[in-house]
Formats: structure tokens, sequence, C-alpha cells
């Protein structure tokens, strides 16, 4: 069962030997072939690289070094280039695709000594938060294989919450990161735009995707974005400003801090969900923070919903043409590979650039964004951080992405403002559903305010017992 | 023809020689080498590279800016233009759209007239086509052989991506020039601003510099109302002329036969043009916006050197001499500055700026292998007159004309010009160098006594 450890335990206990990272990765690799065939969290299984990985990782423990993730067993998204090993994206446009390069966050990962296990399933291209749109099967959720893991990056967040992986890596443009760890049980950050290096990844919307960690425990995610976080000569949006050790602080107190709510992000969400989130906030009062609705502090803020049309428009526009590269001469397939999702985002992408629509829609898209970016700055001038429930609803039954082209929308509809202003966000465990699904509280911060949001999310999880409870398989 | 007039705006793009490409570490000197051997995933096009701006050739960009009288634009940013074509891996080009670096230039030609510059902006070459028929047909162009060799189909098309990604200044007129001689001065120009800056080779032949002329016409009537393109026209039109390298400019515009019919297809075909293509421009997502301080620019207008026409007149000025001598001794920076060491040099050795620059001009001596000190010395020498006793160079003048009566008779009956076969015969008869014209003198007083 070690492969239920944590990256924060399983380290503790290569480091005194307890077991080698050859037997912690075989633990996972059995792990996998036992449930995956019920869950089909994989797109490619790297289980010869995996062992040789664990193998020389060994080597290094028993020369003591230290590398802060040496010898961890790792899932990582299928967007993520990695040399040698097929990015597909989960779609089969690049089906067979092998990437000469690693993205910046793989090199970053195996530079601090990561196994890795895999590439995991995602919706094709990352369109969607079901997973449904990939072209290599659908997610299950490990909770209830009935029910969908979210997504984009869904087959990470079953993944980790089914425990094939001590941790796992995400990408977020706008809940892909959040709502999966929310409706698979787990922890998920999505870093401030900028923080950690988009070089590599298959680009979504490359003005709001932010790769981060997706974790079994908060102060996992801290480990990891130690790891991550920083400029990237090969990322011109990545940001200068100096990282920090975001394990540093986890258990500070968080006795009067301030943290805001707003009835605008609990309106028509499931009863279920509301009722965890009140129990959340009784759990941050309790422990000494005030919690206070935005509107008593005279701040207005946008209704989350306008935040929809924003993105869709921004986002729709940035794939129609971060999608041309896929032209039909270099990777083996043409564009009629393409599954509906894409192509519907193409064709609205498309026509909102056209001459003529530009101004009524993309620019008119930036100057709400803008709006939003200026709202939240306001807000964070008056508390330190903002919560709100993940997603409206647990997670919801399979097939229900289907002839639901804003399904994802619908279901990313709390995270989408804050991934618009590129403000960080982390989800954690907060309750389950009456079915016996987990719900997910989300706490968000300012810009580059990581540490914050770290703080408050591993002070709600010390206090609770939600992220404990493992899914039977 | 007496009723239009030739109106022609111009597209010059002009290839940087900086170190690396404009969005990646890849070497920007592709000319003559293997194919597909300077690349990488930026240049590529691979999912998930993502393009990080030559700090360099922005500057650079900035100088050509500065040098054509532009006004900067303090933020600027990159945008995408999105078309699909099998030389452009990413499905867009990066490049400029409302925000270019430099804009609001001017050109001053010499009949006084200014071509306005509507914008200078910077942006990325794509890779290179090579289109195939049989294989024999192409023998001796320059094909890799050995790519050649690995074709096996008779019709195809090979992608060179070493140009991919090269930086590439953009540099649009108005349409101000009315005759193809001031479009050919202007690009002379401009071809000499950006070698003296130092930023392109400019080598036409390679590619360095490439033109797309806009030629319309409008009814002589019209004339003194000057057509200002819209920003948004000029994005529209077809990237494709401007990448055919071996497509040489029409200076000359086509004037005969011009009927009212031909002016109303013309400008049906370029509306047409302008409406099928829409590029759907949207700012770069991957490349930050781009702030300058005042500061900044003018660190870097100082950067920019005496350009040839500042230089041309303080020639003029300061050297006395001719049009034509500083029109050709500031065409090449190199050898307007060889010229100037030479004249510091030669000063001590009371040689004229005149007469260095007619030993440049007519010897053509090679500025790259002869110092400017031994242009002086050789010109010194040259000069350098060996005083002789003049009973001794009477006596061999005599002697030379007695042995050369014939000689001496036919310049008498009007054959003028054998005196210099005289005067070439008396300096045979001297080791050192002596001069010509008290040779030739001192003849014709001896044949006039």
């Amino acid at each position: 069962m070690i492969y239920k450890l944590t990256i924060k335990k399983a380290k503790e206990w290569l480091a005194n030997k307890e077991f080698s990272s050859a037997e912690l990765t075989k633990a996972c690799l059995d792990r996998i072939k036992e449930t995956d065939e019920t869950l089909r969290a994989f797109v490619t299984i790297t289980e010869a690289h995996a062992l040789e990985d664990a193998r020389r990782a060994d080597e290094l423990i028993a020369n003591g070094d230290d590398k802060p993730l040496l010898g961890i067993p790792f899932v990582i998204k299928d967007n993520f280039s990695t040399v040698g090993v097929q990015t597909s994206a989960s779609s089969n446009v690049l089906r067979g695709y092998v990437p000469p390069f690693d993205a910046t966050v793989v090199a970053k990962l195996k530079e601090a000594g990561m196994v890795m296990l895999g590439k995991t399933n995602m919706d094709a291209f990352a369109h969607g938060s079901s997973t449904e749109t990939s072209d290599f099967g659908t997610t299950k959720n490990p909770w209830n294989p009935e029910f969908l893991p979210g997504g984009s990056s869904g087959g990470t967040g079953a993944s980790v919450a089914a425990d094939q992986a001590i941790a796992g890596i995400g990408s977020e443009t706008a809940g892909s990161i959040r709502q999966p760890a929310a409706w698979c049980g787990i922890v998920g950050l999505k870093p401030t735009y900028g923080r950690v290096s988009r070089y590599g990844v298959v680009a979504m919307a490359s003005s709001t995707d932010s790769p981060g960690p997706m974790t079994k425990i908060v102060e996992d995610s801290a480990l990891v974005l130690n790891v991550l976080a920083g400029k990237d000569p090969h990322d011109a949006t990545s940001s200068p400003k100096p990282t920090k050790d975001y394990t540093k602080g986890l258990n500070k107190s968080i006795k009067g801090r301030k943290i805001g709510i707003s009835a605008k992000y609990i309106e028509g969400i499931e009863k279920d969900v509301l009722k965890a989130f009140e129990e959340a906030r009784r759990v941050f009062e309790k422990l000494g923070a005030s919690v206070v609705d935005i509107a008593d502090l005279g701040i207005d803020i946008l209704d989350p919903q306008y935040s929809i049309g924003v993105y869709t428009i921004l986002q729709r526009a940035e794939v129609s043409s971060n999608l041309a590269r896929f032209d039909g001469i270099r990777y083996g397939n043409d564009r009629s590979a393409f599954g509906d999702e894409a192509k519907r985002r193409i064709m609205l992408g498309t026509y909102t650039l056209s001459a003529g629509y530009y101004d009524a829609f993309y620019k008119k898209a930036l100057k709400v964004r803008t709006i939003i970016v200026n709202e939240f700055h306001k807000m964070f001038e008056e508390v330190d951080a903002f919560i709100a429930p993940t997603s409206p609803s647990p997670a919801m039954p399979l097939g229900s992405s289907k002839n639901h082209p804003m399904f994802g929308e619908m279901a990313d509809v709390l995270v989408e403002p804050s991934s618009i202003a590129g403000l960080p966000g982390i989800n954690v465990p907060a309750g389950f559903s009456s079915n016996k699904l987990p719900i997910g509280l989300q706490v968000m911060g300012t810009q580059f305010a990581e540490d914050t949001i770290l703080n408050l999310a591993h002070e709600f999880e010390a206090n609770t017992e939600w992220h404990l409870r493992k899914p039977e398989l | 023809m007496k009723n239009y007039t030739p109106i022609i705006g111009l597209e010059v793009h002009v290839e940087l020689k900086t170190a690396s490409k404009m969005f990646c570490r890849c070497s920007a000197n592709y000319f003559g080498r293997e194919p597909n051997t300077h690349t990488c995933p930026v240049c590529l096009g691979f999912p998930g590279a993502l393009p990080v701006a030559n700090a360099k050739a922005i500057e650079w960009c900035i100088m050509i800016a500065l040098s054509l009288n532009c006004e900067i634009n303090l933020l600027s940013k990159f945008d995408r233009k999105n078309y699909f074509y099998p030389d452009l891996p990413k499905g867009y080009q990066i490049s400029q759209y409302d925000l270019p670096f430099g804009k609001n230039g001017s050109m001053e030609l010499k009949n006084g007239k200014k071509i306005r510059i509507r914008r200078v902006h910077m942006e990325e070459d794509t890779a290179k086509l090579t289109h195939i028929g049989h294989p024999k047909l192409v023998s001796g162009s320059n094909v890799d052989k050995k790519m050649l060799n690995q074709v096996q189909h008779d019709n195809v098309s090979l992608i060179d991506f070493n140009r991919s990604g090269v930086p590439l200044v953009e540099i649009v007129t108005e349409p101000d020039f009315e005759s193809a001689s001031e479009v050919k001065e202007y690009l002379q120009k401009l071809q000499q601003i950006v070698r003296y800056l130092d930023v392109s080779n400019a080598d036409m032949e390679k590619g360095d510099m490439r033109l797309e002329p806009n030629i319309s016409l409008r009814p002589v009537s019209l004339r003194g109302v000057s057509p200002k393109e819209t920003d948004e026209a000029i994005s529209k039109r077809s990237p494709r002329s401007a990448r055919d390298d071996s497509a040489l400019p029409p200076y000359k515009v086509e004037v005969k036969n011009i009927n009212s019919f031909r002016f109303v297809e013309k400008a049906i075909d370029f509306e047409i043009k302008r409406q099928a293509n829409d590029y759907r421009y949207f700012p770069e997502p991957d490349i930050p916006p781009i702030h300058f301080t005042k500061d900044q620019i003018s660190s870097l207008e100082s950067q920019v050197p005496e350009l040839p026409d500042a230089r041309f007149s303080r020639f003029l000025r300061e050297f006395s001499l001719t049009e034509y001598d500083s029109k050709i001794l500031t065409r090449e920076k190199n050898v307007a500055n060889y010229f100037e060491e030479a004249v510091s040099i030669g000063k001590e050795h009371n040689i004229s700026p005149k007469q260095i620059a007619n030993w440049i001009i007519n010897k053509k001596p090679n500025v790259n292998d002869v110092l400017p000190a031994s242009l002086v010395k050789q010109i010194v020498s040259s000069t350098q007159v060996t005083s002789i006793d003049e009973a001794d160079l009477e006596k061999v003048i005599l002697q030379v004309l007695s042995e050369n009566q014939k000689a001496v008779d036919d310049f008498k009956n009007g054959k003028e010009n054998v005196i210099m076969f005289l005067v070439g015969q008396v300096m045979r008869q001297f080791k050192t160098k002596i001069n010509a014209n008290s040779v030739k003198e001192l003849i014709l007083k001896s044949i006039g006594d």
C-alpha cells in the first residue's frame, strides 16, 4: 500500500531506506495495472522508463543525494512534451507524435529526480472539463466509475486520487486543474499565470495556460511548486519575480486573516456543495480568520457568468491560431482528425477574429477582461484571499458533456474569473455529496500570492479530514 | 497616357544579419547552408515551443526606423498574422499590426521630394520552398544534391527551415512614387542606409532585401490628392509576392494602351485581393508588450552613424569635392571611412583630399587590403619628381628629337598627340620618375625653337 503515500511521507521513507524508489515505482505500476482497466487514466504507461528512472534514483539516494523529488513516481498530463515519449494531448491529430524535447516543467521535474510513470488522459487539446473529448477514451472517476473525473486534467486527477501515483502534473487554462481536483477529491494548485513556464506544453489558450501540481495533500503541492516556479528563458511570459520556499509558512496561524466571499459565487450551486461551503467557512472562522461578504466591504464584482463570455471568446480565438500548426503536413494526420470540440472552437475563434467582428468580440472581451482584473485587484486590497466552491456541482455522470458544447464553461464558471485574471487558486477537498462524490473548495489569491493561499488551504486541510478519505477501487 | 499617372507604394523586406534568429537561438546565417540544419523546436513550430524575441533585432529595427526619420512607439507589441502556407510552420507569422516599432517617417529624394514612410515593423521570415519538377530540370540550381537524391518522386516540394524565423524588417511607404526612377533611387538609398547601419547585407541576389511594389493608376486630375492606405488595407495584402526570392521588382510601369477599362479592372482586382485575405491579426499572447523609455530610444539614436546623405553633404563642404566624387566615396561606408582616414594621413604629406579622391576613384584600390597609410605613400611617390639637371634633360630631349624626326614632322603637320610618344621616349631614358608635364613643355619648346 506504499502507493498511497504522499510525496512528503514517501521522501521520508525513501531517505530512511524503508523501501527503494524501485519498490515504490513497482508498487505504483502494479496499482496502475490493477485499476487502470476501469479508470483509463493513462494514454501512455512508460513502465520501462519508470523502472530505469527509479534504479538511477536509488543509486543517487545511496550516495546521499537529496534532490527534492528524488525517486518519487509522478504522472504527467499528455500535453506536456516529453522527449522520446508520445505527446498526443489526447488527440488523434498528434497520435504518434514523439517530441524531441522536454517541456520545461518536465525537465525541471527530471532534474529534481522524479520518476515518470506515464502520460495521463485529458480532453483532446485540453478542450473540455470531462475528458470525454479525448480521442483515447473517457477517464472514469475513481469514486464512482459511472461518473466523470472532470477535466481537462482528468487523467492526472483520477490517477492521483486512485493512488496510481504519488503525485501528478496538470495544466489549467480555466479550471482544468482545480475542477478535476475537486471532482476527484485531491489538491490542485493553479499558480499565477507566468509563475510556471509553459514552454513545451501543447498550447491551448496561451494567455491563460498555467501548469501546476495535483497532489494528495497541500504540502506536496508546495513542494512541487518549489521545483516548478521561476523564470524560464524559453518562455517570455514567465515572470522574473523571485520565487519563495512555498513549504515555509504553511503552518502559519491564519488568525486575523480576512477572507472574502461573494453571494455571486454561490448562486444556483447544488445543495450539497453549498452545505460543504458553509461548513468550510465555519472552519476558517474557527481558526480565527474573518470571513466577509465583499459586498459588505462595498466591493462589487461582475457575476462570474460574464467571465464565461470573455473566456470563450479569448480562448477560442487563441485556440484557432494555436491549432493552425497542425496543418496536415508534418504530424502525420490531417485536420479531419480533429474532434468535434476542436472544430467548433476553431470555427468560433476564426469567426471572432475575422475582419469586422474583431472589435465586436475579441476587443470587447479584452476590455471586460481588464474590468475583471481590476475588480480582483481592488478586492485583494481589502481581503487576503477569496474562497468559493470550486465547481457548482460534484462530478457529473458519464455522457454529461455530450451534446453540451458549453458543458465545460458551465462546470468551470467559478474558476474562470480568476483564470482570465491570471490569479492563483487552489482546490482542497471539502466534503462529500449525498452520493459519495468529493466536493472541492477553492482559495484564490492575488498575483503571486501562492504562499498565502497555500497557507490557508493547508490550515483548512489540517483541521478537516476530507483529504484522508480514499476511493474504494 | 496623358490621363493617368502611376502611383506606387513599396513594401521592402530587409533581413537582418543578427547572429541568431528572431525568436530562437538558431543561427540566422542560412545562405548556402545544408537545408534544415539551423532548426529547433521553436523555428519548426513544434507544439509547445515558444518564441522569445531577439533584443538585438528589435534594436536594429528601431535604428532603421530612426534612420528613416520615424517616430518610435514607446509601447509596442507583436501580433499574429494567421494564414496557411507550407513554409509557415506555426500557421501564423509573428509580425506587428497596429503598433509597429516605427511610424510616420520619410526619405528625401534628390529632386527634393519626400517619400513618406508609413511604418517600419519587425517580423519573422518563413521557411524556403523549392518546387521540383523532374530532378533533371533543376540540376545546377542550388538545391542540395544529397537531398535531391533522397527525393523519390518527380514532382515534389522541398521545405528548408533554415530561413524560418530569421529576423525581417518590413518598411512600408505611402503610395508616393510616380516613376520608376524614384523607386530605384529610394531602393538604392535604403540599401545604403541599412548597410551603413551594418544591420543587413541587403544583398538582393541573396534575398536579404526583397520588395513588393503596389502599383495603381490615378487620373491626373486627382493629382495633389495624396491617397493614404489604411493599416487594414496594407495588412491584408498577399504576403506571397514578397517572399518569391527570385522575383525582381517590376520597376517599369506599363503605361501603354491604358484606357479607363483597364483602370477599372485594376481597381477591382486590388479590391478583390484586399478582401480575400483576412489574416485575423490579434496580439501575440506568447510575447509580452514591449515598453521603451525615451532614454532607451535616444541611446539607440546615438548609435546611428552618420548616414549617406549627411556624409555626402559633409564631403562636399569639408573636402571641397565634386558631387560626383562625394557620391562615389559615400556609397559604401567602408570606402568613405577609408577615404577620411587617408585624408587625415595625407594632410601630413601635403596630399589634398581631391588627390586622394581621384586616386581611390580611378585606381580603385582594395580598401580591405591596402592600408590608408600605404595608399598615401603611393600617392606621395607618384607625385614626387626627381629633380634632374635641366641641362641633362635638354640634352636627352635633343637626342630623342633627332632620333625621331618623323614624329617631329608629324607633330608639326598637326598630329598633336604624337607629343605624348615623344614624352615617353624621353622619360624612358631616366631611371627615376620625372614630371611628365615639364618634359612635355620642354619638348614643345625645343620643337618650337
